[in-house]
């Protein structure tokens, strides 16, 4: 996904002035700034920290801190492996080996094609459904590693 | 009387509620109610679909305003979804299709017919359950907390107030101190649910006490436990209760300001309680003036960032204040000193859910539900390997057996019972000679594991104990916020040698490091991440060191799990060359050799990845 600065700014900017301005308001701004990127920008760190007068390490430190943030481009389609405990007693593991099999990649990593990525998550909360892929936002339960390919394909 | 613009009106006192409630119940004209399960469970089997399917036959068959639909949060059964309750009867309709809904309007519906095909069989008798209440899952239940779920909407306030909400909070503002909430909540005996255990009334008292004008209240929904999903469902599908519980706790502690950190990965817990505490701001049961008696308290909801170590008080407050969630030393408590160095109460979501339940009934009647020091019920999320997973709420003192076998059904697939992990990577795995012990605080401890925020998982016995033990570790690494020493590198430690041991590079003195580490770890960590990061791999160790020794010294991992240590093989008299396994393996390992023959697979090309293992439906793949 290829954004220009100014259209960066933009979004960092409309943030800011939703959370007022307010610095213990980073984290949510990061999520905001997120969800409409997909990751964060070098850009869009570096304008939070100039528009809340705070300094740069300490937005980096929190977009780096914590696993919700990405600092690299994500794909079209997010597929989420939940390895949490239910899961992971219930093959999640087999799971995950599967589909970094099937697109060539490893968990955390993003496709050439820039259409998938495959995070891991550490629960969901879905344990009832484990193992769970979550694709898109949405759940897919009781995974098995020869559902993987049908899932890839829905995603076209 | 109230009339039809009371309802966009405040509640200025504490008669203008109850009327409300009571002209809420009159208004009520439909005679049955059909309640769609919107629990992530049922969800991603398609439950959003049935429900909008409901809605339109109802209106096709000309039945609106006799018969409502309604969204609910998750019932529970997760198990058997998508769930369909027919209310006031409690007819349970199980794994319902969207092409079931014409047939449940016009036989149950019109004509009171129960579909013997959609109801819940039970699996040794093969006898049809028609009521909720009799599906073994819920009867040995005590859904105190967790049972309103299944009757309200979670976005509609009148839902819950129909059903009697915010009657403790009328009651705590009209006729009880601060004080007098308090000594309630002592009496009752309440723990914390959110792990610790510690006495909720001591908690309150202490904040109460602690000097300072501004204070808070925290309510943490944070649950990066993972197997626990029992605050997710409560957040989503009973938000008010929590409020209320909230808004008690604030009288109480004589707070003006509160926040709920909420996961940003419960995206519909975040929507549901946006929605509930707008709606009670707006019936003037949250914010300025509550109910009239010029007593404040606002909610903001702060989101978290998916970091298992926000769930401990100092980095979650951390969080909320916009910095990096790492602990601090806790030698003063953040009930003294917490968000801004100000006194601070910080709450799990069933804790605060409980609340409003003790002031309605009374102190006496939770202190008689439970056990010596464990009182009330608690929500427990059975997963993992057993029939019936869901979330399920018991009174304190059940056994884990009662759970596991007439709650849970058994073990899924002919299995033998391995352990039962509860409390979550600081909690530990109880082997079946611990089954008859009565689920309670103090026994979990004694036993070596504890209650944690309730996670129980079932293992069978392809699950490895030395795998889980570095499942726990490795999570536990990667979640360890690297502050304090003991942690950072101890868990990096440990993890290594029990890779090691996976490896088949394992040596003798290797369970003794693992004890020393874990110990150390527990003295001289700075938060209760690492200071209980060993009890995984202590109560393996304790419980399942035969299957350390077998990884240890006969390089075999007896569970078939560890990869190094197991082979794949094909039981040349199960197969028939059907090669479904053929086409699964990406290894090309396997090789076709004649129509009715066995397949053939390559020990060397094989890459362990058991895709032929899981798509065989004859077991003629083995694993050893």
């Amino acid at each position: 996904m290829s954004v220009n600065k100014d259209s960066i700014y933009n979004i960092v900017d409309e943030v800011v002035v939703k959370h007022n301005g307010d610095p213990s308001m980073l984290v949510a701004m990061l999520q905001d700034v997120q969800a409409q990127l997909y990751f964060l920008p070098r850009e869009s760190i570096v304008r939070i920290a100039e528009k809340l007068d705070i300094p740069l390490t300490r937005v980096y430190s929190v977009a780096t801190f914590f696993r919700a943030f990405s600092l690299k481009p994500r794909g079209k389609h997010n597929l989420k492996v939940c390895m949490g405990t239910a899961c992971h007693v219930r093959g999640a593991e087999k799971v995950l080996d599967k589909i970094e099999t099937e697109l060539c990649v490893c968990a955390g990593e993003t496709t050439k094609d820039m259409k998938y990525t495959i995070e891991t998550a550490n629960c969901v909360g879905a344990c009832a459904l484990g193992p769970v892929v979550v694709v898109d936002n949405e759940f897919v339960g009781q995974m098995t590693t020869d559902k993987v390919k049908t899932i890839l394909e829905k995603c076209n | 009387m109230v009339n039809i613009e009371m309802e966009t009106c405040r509640l200025t006192d504490y008669a203008d509620l109850e009327s409300y409630r009571a002209n809420l119940q009159a208004k009520k004209t439909e005679n049955k109610v059909i309640t769609i399960c919107c629990g992530t469970g049922c969800l991603a089997y398609g439950a959003s679909k049935i429900g909008q399917s409901f809605k339109d036959e109802i209106k096709n068959q000309g039945l609106e305003g006799t018969v409502s639909v309604k969204f609910t949060g998750c019932q529970g059964f997760c198990e058997r979804g998508p769930l369909v309750v027919i209310r006031p009867e409690n007819i349970l309709y199980q794994r319902v299709k969207p092409e079931d809904v014409s047939r449940i309007v016009t036989e149950t519906i019109r004509n009171d017919l129960i579909l013997d095909d959609l109801l819940y069989t039970i699996p040794s008798t093969n006898e049809k359950v028609r009521c909720e209440e009799d599906v073994p899952f819920y009867k040995k239940q005590l859904r105190l907390v967790f049972g309103t779920n299944g009757y309200i909407d979670p976005t509609s306030l009148d839902d819950y107030i129909q059903a009697g909400g915010y009657q403790a909070l009328n009651k705590v503002l009209s006729s009880m101190s601060p004080d007098e909430v308090v000594d309630e909540i002592k009496i009752s005996g309440l723990r914390g649910r959110g792990g610790g255990g510690f006495a909720t009334g001591a908690k309150w008292e202490i904040t109460r006490e602690a000097p300072g004008e501004l204070k808070y209240v925290i309510c943490n929904c944070d649950e990066g436990d993972p197997g626990a999903f029992m605050d997710r469902s409560l957040m989503e599908g009973n938000p008010h209760s929590i409020i209320e519980g909230m808004v008690i706790a604030a009288y109480a502690v004589g707070a003006r300001q509160g926040y709920i950190y909420i996961r940003n990965e419960y995206p519909v817990a975040l929507k549901n309680s946006e929605i509930a505490i707008k709606k009670a701001e707006e019936k003037g049961l949250l914010g300025k003036n509550i109910l009239g008696t010029g007593f404040d308290f606002s909610i903001k909801i702060s989101r978290g960032g998916g970091a298992f170590v926000c769930g401990e008080s100092t980095a979650l407050m951390a969080s909320i204040e916009g910095r990096t969630g790492e602990p601090r030393a806790n030698y003063i408590h953040t009930s003294e000193k917490g968000l801004w160095e100000r006194p601070t109460l910080l709450n799990n979501v069933e804790t605060l859910a409980n609340i409003p339940l003790i002031i309605n009934k009374g102190a006496e009647w939770f202190y008689g539900i439970g056990t010596g020091n464990s009182k009330g019920t608690k929500i427990f999320s059975l997963v993992g390997k057993v029939h019936n997973t869901g979330l399920i709420e018991v009174p304190m003192g059940i056994t884990l057996r009662e759970i596991i076998y007439e709650i849970g059904g058994g073990i899924p697939g002919g299995k033998k019972f391995k352990a039962v992990q509860t409390g979550g990577p600081s909690g530990g795995c109880l082997p079946e000679e611990k089954l008859d012990l009565s689920v309670d605080f103090d026994e979990l401890s004694r036993a070596g594991s504890m209650m944690g925020s309730g996670a129980m998982i079932v293992m069978d016995e392809d699950n490895c104990m030395v795998d889980i033990a570095r499942y726990f570790l490795s999570f536990l690494e990667e979640e360890s916020c690297g502050k304090c020493v003991p942690c950072r590198e101890g868990l990096k430690r440990m993890r290594q040698i029990l890779d090691r041991i996976i490896e088949g590079k394992g040596q003798d003195e290797d369970i003794e490091l693992l004890i020393d580490l874990s110990e150390s770890l527990t003295m001289g960590a700075l938060c209760g991440l690492g200071g209980s990061a060993g009890n995984p791999v202590l109560s393996t160790i304790r419980h399942f060191k035969d299957e350390y020794v077998a990884h240890i010294q006969e390089k075999r991992c007896p569970a078939g799990v560890c990869k190094p240590l197991i082979r794949y093989y094909i039981v040349e008299a199960n197969c028939n060359g059907c090669s479904l396994c053929i086409k699964e393996c990406p290894a090309d390992a396997i090789s076709f050799q004649g129509k009715k023959q066995p397949v053939k697979l390559d020990q060397d090309k094989c890459t362990k990845c058991g895709a032929c293992y899981d798509i065989c439906r004859l077991n003629a793949v083995e694993v050893k």
